[in-house]
């Protein structure tokens, strides 16, 4: 499959992404991960590798990676193996990363992403458990290095794709949708600030139908806007370099936001030599079916099967039930306003328009939405009852959003919105109005449709802007068939 | 009888029937200790902790409270377990005054069955060679001739219990470091099951050897200790999870068949013809063979099996533990513990000078060799091809299971050895490990028995080995052959 040439080059993409999995103690330790403490407040003797400790697998990590097989349609494996990295680093305390190898727990699956309405399967490689290294931090010490160990022994879940990308567009959309599926199975915060959700990305180019080209890793990209601009940039780069003729040597690069250039770090030929072996310490992971099986009895419903439910049940178009399920909270809120008002149309319209303009002016998540479900709902049921117009709903959502009030009914009332839906005194109104507007009445009656636009005006201006239009034009138009 | 010849359990009755306090057997021994430093056996004596102990537990059993067997008895710890409020040092300059924050289960259990450590005991730098010689603190005398090395690693351990300064002490052993210098030193000492004692708080040589078990003048003694330091430990993802054993209840629990003459009837007794060899020394060889003897006296019945890979288990070990160990000691860098270079340029000259000063010669050896077949294209030459041959001398194990209850053999090819002996050949000490690693690969329980006295009036240690999770019936044959002999209560010349 060829994906879109660049200045003739076909660009094959790679992601390897580290998702940091959101359980309350480390990997092998119980010493806590939450982000932001004091340095080294967060460290027990085990994270600071301290002789005679020893490493115990925290459970909850590996049903988070359980939960991501499930969701991408992965092979569990019933005996993983978790190795030891070698290498000498100051926040690396054992001198060892350990991580998983040779038999990593999660084995292939597959992303669904939709690119400029074209669907892709990216498949995935594997998804291995490992532990975060520390941090070393370079400023503030005098000329020393500090070593801030409240990040070593982080869960990670390292998940590793084919090359199966073929442009910047398709690594951020495949980037995108694993952010979705780990946020939505509540096994990743996804805050990608503070790294809990970071891509190394493996790009080359080649001519079409050739073999796959010599490729440079772009390590450690925390954005999609990054992850977007350092690929562009690599790709350009790298066929320059074939352009003149030039080899590309396997390296990895480093991504600078300042300049948007990619810089190389080391080559292969520093590649270390890790040593990898299985660790002693730490019996095979062994999986029993029963054990996927609880877990997969408590996975929330997954985007796919909520978004066909959505078409199903409550009569949604495809493109309205995929907004619906963008994020698990979305969904949330759409199923409770739903829920509350039995309008599944206009509550995805709702949130599709100035729900969701909203939100994105103001770079709003929707659980911080200043608007609650039961309150929109109450909005669109008095739509519907024909209470509001469109128009008066949309001044009273302004003034729910912006705090004015909280009571749908009360601002309604407040700001003068409230319909008239009186039959006796609409027709009253229509009456007058026909009287005073003869040359419109006529016009109409010559086959003028403007004119009854202008006498449906003159209606809602009698009315102060509170009949209902539907309701207004239906009584003229009998009242001007019967005369 | 004086109170240093008391052992464990004739200690832990003297003291239930309050015939003696503990204050009375620590200060004792401590008195000992003092007038023995010559032999190296101590690295720390924690004199003022130890009285303090002893009182508090005299106290208690004055007030009535009801105290297990072994609330009471001295005793010490190999310097490979990490303990509070004493420095932990593994035998090298590396860890010269590190203090652990934290003690090691097998520590923390023996204190709670009441316990009392005396101090530290020397041992081969992080539990690597057989001769104690390799400790940065310098070497351990063997009681029985002070010339001659204690065995090792625990050799420390081992001096310590011969020469009678405390009734037992703990070892480890990974290739044979409690077999061996309990063989060499003439006492009893008990390699359980890997997975049977915890290794939290052992500072790790080689993890999927590593095992910790006493030293003591006898079985029953090593049963007592056994039962207190082992267990499931939730902070070991290796440790056996099952119940709590009473090995001195399964010591003493009699065999069906058995009588009072034939304790031992209807036992079998594998004799691996590879573990009797040509070139095994002819004192050692004859010392085993009468006590075999005595074996069938009691009843037990021999026959001969086979491990054909017995000498491959040395390159096998040599491979595997070498590879654990470079990679368990590459936390020691000097960032943040432990001997860290005065003087370096950069990062690496940090950690090149640091290690090059902080680790003894065998260790850095060790170190080399397993980082060397670990490497990129050496990996499946040496150490994937160790691994199976591992598998395959723990199949062979079973085999001999499948004839005989218990397999039985020499510890060691010859009696102790001068100091200094073996300085210019690692590979000869290697070779002579031959005996206790193959048990040592398969995880099995193995023993060292005092069996009798060969050249120069050394002692003789007779190995035992068990299938998996059988101590109790190992402790039951040596229990038996140590009521009808008295090689393990032989006291070294000038330590009566």
């Amino acid at each position: 499959m060829t994906g879109p040439l660049i200045r003739g080059y076909e660009v094959v993409i790679g992601l390897e992404t580290h998702a940091q999995l959101s359980t309350a103690s480390k990997i092998f330790s119980g010493a806590a991960t939450a982000f932001g403490a004091a340095p080294n407040s967060q460290a027990c003797a085990v994270d600071l590798a301290l002789p005679g400790t020893l490493p115990v697998l925290n459970r909850g990590a590996v049903e988070r990676a359980i939960r991501f097989a499930l969701a991408v349609g992965a092979r569990i494996a019933p005996h993983s193996i978790f190795a030891r990295k070698n290498y000498f680093y100051p926040d690396l305390p054992k001198g060892y990363q350990i991580s998983q190898y040779e038999i990593p727990v999660v084995q292939a699956g597959t992303v669904e992403i939709v690119v400029d309405g074209h669907k892709k399967t990216v498949h995935l490689t594997r998804a291995h458990l490992e532990e975060d290294a520390g941090k070393s931090l370079h400023e503030d010490y005098h000329g020393m290095t500090g070593i801030d160990l409240n990040r070593a022994g982080t869960p990670l879940l390292e998940i590793v794709s084919e090359p199966d990308m073929r442009s910047s567009a398709e690594a951020v959309a495949y980037a995108r949708e694993l952010h979705k599926t780990v946020v939505w199975l509540g096994i990743c915060d996804g805050n990608m600030q503070e790294g809990s959700f970071r891509c190394d990305a493996n790009v080359s180019v080649r001519r079409p139908g050739a073999p796959f080209g010599t490729r440079r890793e772009i390590k450690n990209l925390n954005s999609f806007k990054f992850l977007q601009q350092a690929i562009d940039f690599e790709v350009q780069w790298q066929i320059d370099r074939q352009e003149d003729g030039l080899a590309i040597e396997q390296a990895t690069v480093l991504f600078n936001p300042d300049t948007g250039e990619t810089r190389a770090m080391r080559s292969k030929e520093d590649a270390q030599d890790y040593r990898y072996f299985p660790d002693p310490d730490l019996p095979p992971l062994a999986i029993a079916p029963q054990w996927v099986e609880r877990v997969r009895g408590e996975m929330p419903e997954l985007p796919g099967a909520m978004a066909s439910r959505f078409e199903r049940d409550d009569g949604l178009s495809a493109y309205d039930a995929s907004m619906m399920t963008q994020s698990l909270d979305f969904a949330r809120y759409y199923e409770a306003a739903r829920d509350a008002c039995g309008q599944p149309k206009l509550v995805a319209n709702w949130l599709m328009g100035e729900f969701s303009k909203r939100l994105n002016t103001e770079g709003r998540d929707i659980a911080a939405a200043p608007v609650a479900p039961p309150t929109l709902a109450a909005l669109i049921a008095r739509v519907v009852d024909g209470t509001v117009s469109n128009n008066g709903a949309r001044q009273v959502f302004d003034a729910l959003w912006s705090g004015q009030g909280q009571h749908v009914d009360a601002l309604i009332a407040e700001k003068g919105l409230k319909q008239l839906s009186d039959t006796g005194a609409l027709e009253k109104i229509v009456d007058e109005v026909i009287a005073a507007n003869a040359r419109s009445v006529d016009e109409y009656r010559a086959g003028k449709d403007k004119a009854f636009n202008a006498l449906v005006g003159q209606v809602m201006k009698a009315s102060k802007g509170q009949a209902n239009p539907a309701q207004a034009s239906e009584l003229l138009k009998s009242k001007l068939g019967a005369a | 009888m004086p109170l240093h010849q008391a052992g464990v359990a004739a200690l832990g009755r003297a003291l239930a029937t309050r015939q003696v306090s503990s204050t009375e057997v620590v200060s004792h021994l401590l008195g000992r200790i003092e007038a023995q430093r010559a032999l190296g056996a101590f690295l720390q004596i924690d004199a003022a902790r130890a009285l303090n102990t002893a009182r508090s537990i005299d106290e208690r059993r004055a007030s009535g409270q009801a105290l297990g067997p072994l609330a009471g008895v001295p005793i010490a710890h190999k310097d490979i377990f990490v303990t509070q409020g004493v420095p932990s040092t593994a035998g090298s300059k590396m860890l010269a005054g590190y203090q652990s924050p934290f003690d090691a289960t097998v520590v923390a259990r023996l204190a709670h069955a009441g316990c009392v450590s005396l101090g530290k005991l020397n041992c081969d730098e992080f539990a690597m060679g057989s001769s104690n010689e390799n400790s940065a603190f310098g070497p351990v005398r063997n009681p029985w001739d002070t010339a001659r090395v204690p065995g090792g690693s625990s050799g420390g351990s081992a001096a310590a219990v011969a020469a009678r300064l405390l009734p037992a002490a703990t070892g480890t052993d990974t290739g044979g470091s409690i077999r061996q210098p309990a063989s060499f030193s003439g006492i009893t000492g008990i390699k359980p099951t890997y997975g049977v004692c915890s290794r939290w708080g052992m500072v790790a040589f080689a993890s999927s050897l590593d095992q910790a078990g006493p030293l003591a003048r006898s079985a029953e003694d090593c049963a007592l200790l056994l039962s207190a330091m082992s267990g499931f430990d939730e902070r070991d993802a290796t440790s056996a999870e099952r119940p709590p054993q009473d090995f001195h209840a399964q010591m003493l629990a009699a065999r069906a068949g058995a009588s009072p003459g034939t304790p031992l009837a209807g036992l079998h007794i594998g004799l691996p013809r590879e573990f009797f060899p040509a070139a095994l020394a002819a004192d050692v060889n004859g010392t085993v063979r009468a006590a075999l003897a005595e074996f069938e006296k009691l009843g037990a019945t021999l026959i001969d099996v086979s491990l054909p890979r017995t000498e491959l288990s040395i390159p096998v070990y040599y491979i595997i533990a070498p590879a654990e160990a470079s990679s368990n000691l590459a936390r020691f860098d000097g960032v943040r513990y432990g001997h860290r270079a005065a003087k370096y340029s950069d990062l690496l000259d940090m950690y090149m000078k640091s290690r090059a000063e902080g680790f003894g010669a065998e260790v850095k050896r060790r170190i080399m060799i397993g980082t060397y077949v670990l490497s990129h294209g050496y990996y499946d030459a040496y150490y994937l091809q160790a691994q199976k041959l591992r598998r395959m001398i723990a199949d062979d194990f079973q085999q001999c299971f499948g004839q005989c209850d218990l397999i039985a053999g020499p510890v060691a090819p010859t009696v102790a050895w001068k100091l200094g002996a073996q300085d210019d050949d690692p590979v000869k000490a290697y070779l002579a490990d031959i005996f206790t690693l193959p048990a040592s690969l398969a995880g099995l329980p193995g023993m060292s028995v005092p069996a009798g006295f060969g050249a120069g009036g050394m002692p003789v240690g007779l190995q035992l080995i068990g299938n998996y999770f059988t101590e109790g019936q190992l402790l039951h044959a040596a229990h038996a052959f140590q009521q009808a002999t008295d090689f393990h209560a032989r006291t070294p010349r000038g330590f009566e």
